[in-house]
């Protein structure tokens, strides 16, 4: 997968390509930490993202914990495969979705 | 059709890669082929977590597809510890983030987006099937 960040003072835009699995995870949770000092507003955006597993929802829950106390974090761009999952699991009710 | 891999987390690519090869010729539509995916992620990860470890174990992948309904129908085959994920209790969906625990949301997922999911211990051997109509 690629992972493109873009931070502008505070706003971190995170646009991860490809898929969130078991495997590749780690990277995209390595993007959010790399990043994530300073931000009060997480932009994560899934335009190229074909889908994510548990292992992806894992890394959101706790990066949305996080930024429930350090400022905003929403979700843009959602396909209707990756909709599908937020509602499954009942992560529509916990993301801020765009 | 079938493959067998070391049961390893780099390998779910591999599996991921020959049945997406297989969807593909179906002409399977792209949901459809993501939620396979999502699946294929979910369950061989829980055998390279929980199948061998420490040691490292082989898994076998089949494939096979149906007519009249048109379904998919994957095997996933390994001879290590007995373990059946269906056992797993579902997690509650509709607790807040700061309560929320993510523990079994990936099984979970597989059997809200499979048509069928069964498990079955034969010959030493753990044998996760599920399928798909398409």
């Amino acid at each position: 997968m690629t992972i493109n960040t873009n931070k502008e003072g505070e706003k971190l835009t995170i646009i991860p390509e490809g898929r969130i699995d078991t495997v590749t995870a780690p990277e995209f949770s390595k993007a959010i930490d790399d990043n994530i000092e300073g931000v009060k507003e997480l932009v994560i955006d899934f335009e190229k993202l074909e889908y994510i597993s548990s292992a992806g929802l894992r890394i959101l829950l706790t990066t949305q914990k996080t930024m429930s106390k350090l400022g905003t974090m929403k979700i843009i761009h959602v396909s209707d495969v990756i909709m599908d999952v937020f509602n499954i699991t009942g992560f529509v009710d916990i993301l801020t979705i765009e | 059709m079938e493959i067998t891999v070391p049961a390893t987390i780099e390998n779910v690519e591999k599996v991921t890669g020959f049945v997406n090869t297989e969807l593909d010729k179906l002409g399977c539509p792209s949901k459809a082929k993501a939620e396979i995916d999502i699946a294929i992620d979910e369950l061989f990860s829980n055998i390279a977590n929980y199948a061998y470890n420490p040691e490292i174990g082989k898994a076998t992948v089949k494939f096979e597809v149906q007519n009249n309904p048109q379904a998919v129908v994957i095997t996933f085959m390994d001879n290590g510890k007995p373990f059946d994920p269906l056992l797993r209790e579902d997690p509650n969906i509709k607790l807040a983030a700061e309560d929320r625990d993510i523990g079994g949301l990936g099984i979970f997922m597989v059997k809200k987006t499979m048509d069928s999911v069964e498990y079955e211990y034969k010959d030493s051997h753990n044998i996760l099937k599920i399928k798909k109509h398409l």
